[in-house]
């Protein structure tokens, strides 16, 4: 009974082995290159994407006082000066403001906080907040900068609501990266009789700085593309001076999405040639991330 | 400072060293006190977020009755006949979605499934960060792309609007794709070796031991990958305010121009309406149901990938 049922069971998936192996291996390789596809379609897309933007606004790019000058109703005229200061001020405020706070909270986290249903809430908190979209933020801002502490749309509540945007994705990072330094570390800070701060201080946080530092890139520059939340606190489209901190405000993403908005055919290459600023803004971030990590990552 | 505390330490304890403690101990308190204040901010922002759409919310709702709210099948509150219905929003909302994820998902798992299985660990090095680039490009970007190259491009052999759901929720999926990708990967580099090495040892292929082993294995990490993808599209405003237009109408015919919810509180935050009157209310009610919305995805993706992570050692 017992060798009857073992001689079914292996003569059945004898007969599948061995007729079609090959069949099915070049089905494997078949379905690789259907993988490796799927991989290269987001990449060929962005090159596409990259070069279209490129012919589009290289030569509106280069046009006299495209950098310089101050937006004008004629798509060839004028440029994004205000822009591009209210997205630098804006990106340096996010950084001020956001990384000490948003570190803070994950050394908390990380190192001080008691296992208590409270310290749990505090962080389911921050990963729904992570995917609360953009807009919601602006929501909040509104509520919150414009009205109750009453800044009026100026660039301080576009600088608030960003930072509260890029804070958990700081949080989290930089728990990941605190979370990575090694416990003998900390013993032998403690074995040196310092206390918990010192150790943290000249310890914890030098070696988790490159991860740290790879969370505050990605969510400034999330911050600084990032328009649906201003335009919900009110930047504005058209400005003819330098935005300062409590004044009005405009960001290249909502200048980008004024030109697109824009009937008259001129203003894409407008658009296209904002959209190469900021794309190039959004590099020379990540290239300083890059290059801070691996200064900052030859110690260890 | 802290060499003269640790000798005296040592020394017998004097008066003046233990007085160095307690100011140390009290400069420590007050730092932590001050990290948790930074933690706080987290708690705060969510209960600023729900006080502040609920409160204009429920103003909203004293003068909209529920019944206007979810039953009509109109969105016009600018208009002078007035209709309230969310559906042709939710409606807009939900096609873009559908579009996005129908491209998110399959490029999604194929990058992480090629990154995981097939990619040696030199090209996955350079591989993966080059996707994720993908999630990085701001996306207003992505909308000006989809308006002015997709659509154009799309226009030569399909009969589409302008504005239309179609280019806007395909410019959508590639920009999701990576969030998909990323978690599907991790979820798929956790499932063991030995597992595969056991569908190896019994004869399978590559490709069998990928699709009957390893998927079904990290089942849940993808699940919740393409949860929290369907959350981030639902939430996602400037590409489809851009590319699928400002038209609140039930339709399933994606050449058709659409409004979503994230398009309409664009809209109207850019317009003029008074605070407090009932135009400017409905900025919060439809933010109310998209955070609710988005929350719910959110956290039916945590629930995912905790309840049903499985745990290998």
């Amino acid at each position: 009974m017992s060798s009857s049922i073992s001689r079914n069971k292996s003569q059945e998936p004898q007969g599948e082995f061995s007729a079609n192996v090959e069949q099915r291996e070049s089905t494997g390789k078949i379905f690789e290159i259907i993988f490796l596809l799927g991989l290269s379609i987001g990449l060929v897309v962005l090159a596409v994407l990259v070069f279209d933007v490129f012919k589009d606004g290289l030569g509106r790019l280069l046009s006299p006082g495209f950098l310089t000058e101050t937006p004008s109703r004629f798509p060839d005229r004028g440029g994004i000066r205000p822009a591009i200061f209210g997205s630098m001020l804006l990106g340096g405020l996010v950084m001020l403001i956001s990384v000490p706070i948003g570190v803070g909270a994950a050394l908390y986290l990380e190192e001080y906080a008691p296992k208590a249903w409270w310290t749990d809430i505090i962080e389911i908190n921050v990963s729904n907040l992570a995917g609360v979209p953009s807009i919601v933020y602006g929501l909040l801002g509104l509520g919150v900068f414009n009205y109750l502490l009453n800044f009026g749309p100026a660039l301080l509540s576009g600088a608030l609501t960003l930072s509260l945007l890029s804070l958990p994705v700081i949080i989290v990072t930089a728990r990941e990266a605190i979370r990575a330094v090694p416990d003998s570390l900390r013993q032998a800070s403690y074995g040196l009789g310092t206390t918990k701060w010192q150790t943290v201080w000249s310890h914890v946080l030098p070696y988790a700085i490159p991860g740290i530092l790879t969370g505050v890139i990605i969510s400034i520059s999330r911050a600084i593309g990032d328009a649906a939340s201003l335009i919900v606190v009110g930047a504005v489209s058209f400005l003819t001076f330098n935005p300062g901190l409590f004044q009005r405000f405009m960001a290249l993403p909502i200048q980008i999405y004024t030109y697109i908005t824009r009937p008259e055919p001129g203003f894409a290459n407008a658009a296209a040639a904002s959209i190469i600023v900021l794309l190039l803004l959004i590099l020379v971030l990540n290239g300083t991330a890059i290059y801070l990590r691996q200064r900052f990552s030859t110690f260890k | 400072m802290q060499n003269t505390n640790f000798s005296n330490q040592f020394n017998g304890a004097s008066r003046r060293s233990l007085e160095k403690q307690a100011s140390d101990d009290i400069q420590e308190k007050i730092i932590e006190a001050i990290l948790f204040c930074c933690a706080l901010i987290s708690v705060l922002t969510t209960f600023g977020i729900v006080f502040i759409i609920f409160r204009v919310t429920f103003d909203f709702f004293q003068e909209v009755s529920f019944a206007q709210f979810f039953l009509d099948t109109k969105w016009t509150p600018l208009f002078a006949e007035k209709h309230f219905g969310i559906w042709p929003l939710i409606n807009g909302t939900l096609m873009t979605t559908a579009i996005a994820m129908l491209v998110a998902i399959p490029l999604g798992l194929c990058s992480a499934i090629y990154l995981a299985e097939y990619a040696s660990p030199k090209v996955a090095r350079i591989l993966r960060p080059a996707v994720e680039l993908l999630g990085g490009v701001p996306t207003v970007v992505y909308g000006y792309f989809a308006l002015l190259f997709v659509t154009p491009v799309l226009r030569l052999f399909l009969p589409l609007e302008i504005f239309n759901a179609l280019s806007a929720g395909l410019m959508m999926g590639i920009m999701i794709s990576p969030t998909v990708g990323s978690i599907s990967l991790d979820a798929i580099q956790s499932v063991p070796r030995s597992l595969r090495e056991g569908a190896y040892a019994i004869g399978v292929t590559k490709l069998e031991t990928i699709i009957k082993v390893v998927l079904p294995a990290a089942l849940s990490g993808i699940a919740a990958s393409i949860i929290l993808g369907i959350s981030r599209a639902v939430g996602e405003t400037m590409t489809v305010l851009i590319a699928a237009g400002q038209e609140p109408r039930i339709s399933l015919n994606p050449f058709q121009s659409v409004e979503t919810m994230t398009a309409y509180m664009a809209q109207i935050s850019g317009g003029d309406s008074p605070r407090g009157s009932v135009n400017y209310n409905t900025l919060y009610a439809v933010g109310a149901v998209l955070f609710l919305i988005t929350l719910g995805l959110n956290v039916v993706s945590h629930w995912i990938s905790n309840r049903f992570r499985e745990k290998y050692d």
